[in-house]
């Protein structure tokens, strides 16, 4: 039996490289990449508390949690990429750093 | 058996090998999403990691969620990005660093929080790995059912938000 804190870690470690992605990449699909990471961290930290919880595993919830925010991660995915192709039309470029035309 | 990181663990069995392998695999390629300069060995990593995170699925026992985390995110997820990649490609050798200025600030800022996080993960009394229960398939019929029933609210939204999300998209991305 896997111990409950090696899926803690790994996810930290996803959660942490998502962070630094979403954060410190130009590019926006990078960032989105990044907030992908992120997603499935936290998925992994559901499912793993799902496994190893307190309560019977006949209660899904955890699993229940964690497929609504694969659904929900496919129509960001969809909608930031749409976005980005949008910005790309407009723009010619997708670097985050220069679609700065809201910046006061 | 000393681990990096100071992790004391007694001699790892067979379960707990292959999920270091798998979890090592996961965290590698994670790590390379977000150093690659190449933005397409960046989507290619990407999709080695949400393969990877399958696998950890499968060490949860929780199988309908390793088969919808191949068939949303590498199927769909990593092929949508793939394409956004190939048009919008004049990003894709960048002429300049792939990385903002901040990056400095952000990389502290995420080590730190990964310490933070790794410190709070080793020391709580997590409570004990119960006693080893097989879950079978019922389970999956379960999590069905449970769809229908008791999150039959979120379910519906989510299929809501899923046909708004997928129509936006297609507005947004139009050739106007």
């Amino acid at each position: 039996m896997v111990p409950l804190s090696w899926y803690l870690m790994l996810a930290a470690f996803l959660f942490s490289c998502g962070l630094y992605g979403a954060l410190a990449r130009r590019n926006a699909i990078a960032m989105l990449m990044g907030i992908e990471l992120m997603l499935n961290a936290a998925n992994i930290n559901l499912v793993a508390f799902w496994r190893h919880g307190v309560g019977p595993m006949e209660d899904l919830t955890g699993q229940a949690f964690a497929v609504l925010i694969i659904g929900l991660a496919a129509a960001e995915a969809a909608v930031g990429l749409a976005l980005i192709i949008a910005v790309y039309r407009e723009r010619r470029t997708i670097d985050v750093d220069e679609l700065d035309v809201l910046a006061g | 058996m000393q681990l990096p990181l100071g992790i004391e663990v007694p001699i790892p069995t067979f379960e707990q090998f292959v999920f270091i392998q798998v979890a090592l695999l996961t965290a590698v390629a994670a790590l390379a999403v977000v150093i690659s300069r190449n933005l397409f060995h960046s989507a290619l990593a990407l999709t080695l990691t949400f393969f990877g995170v399958a696998g950890v699925y499968i060490f949860l026992e929780a199988e309908f969620l390793a088969v919808s985390q191949v068939l949303v995110y590498v199927g769909a997820i990593a092929m949508l990005i793939a394409f956004a990649i190939m048009l919008t490609r004049s990003m894709m050798f960048g002429r300049t660093s792939p990385l903002n200025n901040q990056w400095g600030k952000s990389s502290l800022f995420a080590i730190l929080f990964f310490s933070a996080l790794l410190a709070f993960a080793r020391a709580t009394p997590w409570p004990a790995a119960g006693e080893e229960v097989v879950a079978d398939e019922a389970l999956i019929g379960q999590l069905g059912r449970e769809f229908v029933t008791t999150y039959v609210i979120a379910f519906e939204v989510l299929g809501l938000l899923l046909l708004v999300a997928l129509v936006g998209a297609v507005m947004l991305a139009r050739d106007r």
